[in-house]
């Protein structure tokens, strides 16, 4: 056999910072987590889906504040007692890490009720959606009238537009990714809506989430951005006010989206806007 | 902790030319410490590619393993349907060239006899064999295999070395079927970082069988990376599955073409 272009080369390591470098926060600080999942994922377990083990992970990492729903919101249709739940659990943990987001159903009945209840009993900031698990489309009457509401009553909206990748889920629990194609017309009816769009890299009509960041209507997270240097990819289309980390933990292993930040080659104003500048700007202004 | 990319193609990064391309998938590997890279397949892919384009692939791959021998691995880009060709290929990037084993992808179904000689020959080159698998819910391409074809296919050649890349993708049922299969290891690369695919692949098929790979440009090397440093391992399985497996698995090759590994 040829010895060939590789022969002498030696396969020595390299001189580069190391790797448990990599695993504290990359330019150090804090970091506010936008994309949070407390209880269990209804088809496997997962490693950190105990709430405590949770928190030591992020705490570990820097984080400060997670803003946390609940998979339990996914299938059970008592989002009341979901939500209660929910907020027993972020009340529980250490340094009060879990912000929580409690999960409303417009395609129910009285969910203006379980609205009142996320802000008014547990002091919410916010709440999060799943329009593919819970049957309804952006184009419903129903959200317009939920946007509006929590635009009145200046609450964060999170659209988790997926939560895994559609080739592999369970056969007998396929859900499509959420279109975001009416979400600009429902937008109209809630000027300031604080709207946070979670993975939405593969929601249908993707691009209209970056149009919205571009104009100041939403703010994206980062956890299914993909591709070599893909936060820098990701800031070539959206302002740098309008990125926010999320982790999609512990769906996803934390550590995949701390090093995203570490690959791309991000200036100190973006890192600090992007790891915890503009999550609390989110929960500070009405609109970008 | 040493780390080599066990799945890397010349893809999703700027650049006109291999080595253009090469310069930039390097460019992020160092900030995430990656040190060696393994590529394949061509600046433009395809499912079925004529025996014609198949060379221009390799001649690419070729092209950034000379730009970058101390950094860069590549394996032969072979395509089933034209077994002649794909030997001839195997010969000329293998055997003559600097290329260090076999990529196939979903020209056609992993189980079938076609790909006998392609494997026999690829065997006695030393040189491992690394098979694209998926599970897809909603149905498989014409040509994609499963990893349970691989698994027939690895038990027709227990002497063969074989990587199931994307541990099939549907993990936790890819992982089940090469249980039984030894001489087959799973690269990790190409899936979203779902949490528990490495702590499963680890349990089920040990350290030894599982290598760091991350589909970059199209993946993130750090969404893939961080399954392994986010796992719930032993630091010594760490260790293996970010190198020293794929060390272990081309150290035949590459001691044949004089590497010092």
């Amino acid at each position: 056999m040829a010895r060939t272009a590789l022969a002498g080369a030696t396969f020595a390591a390299i001189s580069l910072p190391r790797l448990s470098e990599a695993k504290r926060a990359p330019a150090g600080g804090r970091l506010v987590d936008t994309n949070v999942t407390l209880m269990q994922w209804p088809m496997r377990r997962l490693p950190l889906d105990e709430s405590e083990v949770l928190a030591r992970t992020l705490l570990e990492h820097h984080v400060v504040e997670a803003w946390a729903c609940s998979f339990e919101a996914l299938l059970q249709p008592d989002l009341t007692a979901v939500n209660n739940r929910l907020a027993r659990a972020c009340k529980s943990a250490p340094r009060n890490l879990f912000i929580p987001f409690g999960a409303i159903n417009p395609a129910r009945t009285r969910w203006r009720e379980d609205l009142r209840r996320c802000a008014d009993e547990h002091k919410m900031p916010g709440i999060r959606l799943y329009p593919n698990y819970h049957g309804y489309t952006l184009n419903d009457a129903a959200c317009a009238d939920l946007f509006a509401e929590c635009a009145g009553r200046g609450l964060i909206v999170q659209i988790a537009a997926t939560l895994e990748d559609v080739r592999v889920q369970h056969p007998r629990m396929k859900c499509d990714p959420v279109d975001l194609k009416p979400l600009p017309g429902a937008l109209a009816h809630a000027p300031g809506l604080k709207l946070v769009l979670l993975n939405w890299n593969r929601a249908l009509n993707s691009k209209i989430a970056l149009s919205l960041a571009a104009e100041g209507k939403a703010w994206v997270d980062m956890a299914t951005q993909e591709g070599v240097a893909g936060i820098s990819n990701l800031l070539r289309q959206a302002p740098r006010n309008a990125v926010l980390f999320g982790s999609h933990a512990p769906f996803y292993y934390f550590e995949s989206a701390l090093l995203k930040l570490r690959e791309s080659e991000l200036t100190a104003d973006e890192l600090e806007a992007i790891r915890f500048g503009n999550a609390g700007n989110v929960k500070r202004t009405h609109s970008i | 902790m040493t780390i080599w990319d066990i799945h890397v193609h010349l893809s999703g990064v700027p650049g006109k030319t291999a080595a253009e391309r090469t310069d930039a998938l390097l460019r992020y590997a160092d900030r995430l410490d990656i040190e060696r890279l393994c590529v394949f397949m061509g600046l433009n892919w395809s499912y079925d590619p004529t025996p014609e384009d198949m060379r221009r692939q390799n001649d690419e791959v070729i092209e950034a393993v000379r730009h970058r021998p101390d950094r860069v691995m590549g394996f032969v880009y072979l395509n089933p349907n034209h077994v002649e060709a794909s030997l001839s290929e195997l010969d000329r990037c293998v055997r003559d060239g600097p290329l260090v084993g076999v990529k196939l992808w979903v020209a056609r179904r992993c189980h079938e006899p076609e790909l006998d000689p392609i494997v026999r020959r690829a065997t006695e080159l030393r040189a491992p064999v690394l098979q694209h698998a998926y599970l897809k819910v909603a149905g498989n391409l014409p040509g994609e295999s499963t990893p349970a074809q691989l698994a027939a296919l690895s038990r027709r050649h227990p002497q063969s070395s074989f990587i199931c890349a994307h541990a099939g993708a549907e993990w936790e049922t890819g992982i089940r079927d090469l249980r039984d299969c030894p001489n087959v290891s799973v690269d990790i690369s190409g899936t979203d970082p779902t949490a528990g695919m490495v702590e499963m692949a680890v349990n089920e098929l040990g350290a030894k069988r599982v290598l760091f790979g991350s589909d970059a440009g199209g993946r993130s090397y750090a969404s893939q990376l961080g399954k392994v440093l986010g796992a719930r391992i032993s630091r010594e399985a760490r260790a293996m599955i970010l190198s020293e497996n794929a060390r272990r698995i081309l150290a035949p090759i590459l001691k044949l073409k004089g590497v010092n590994v």
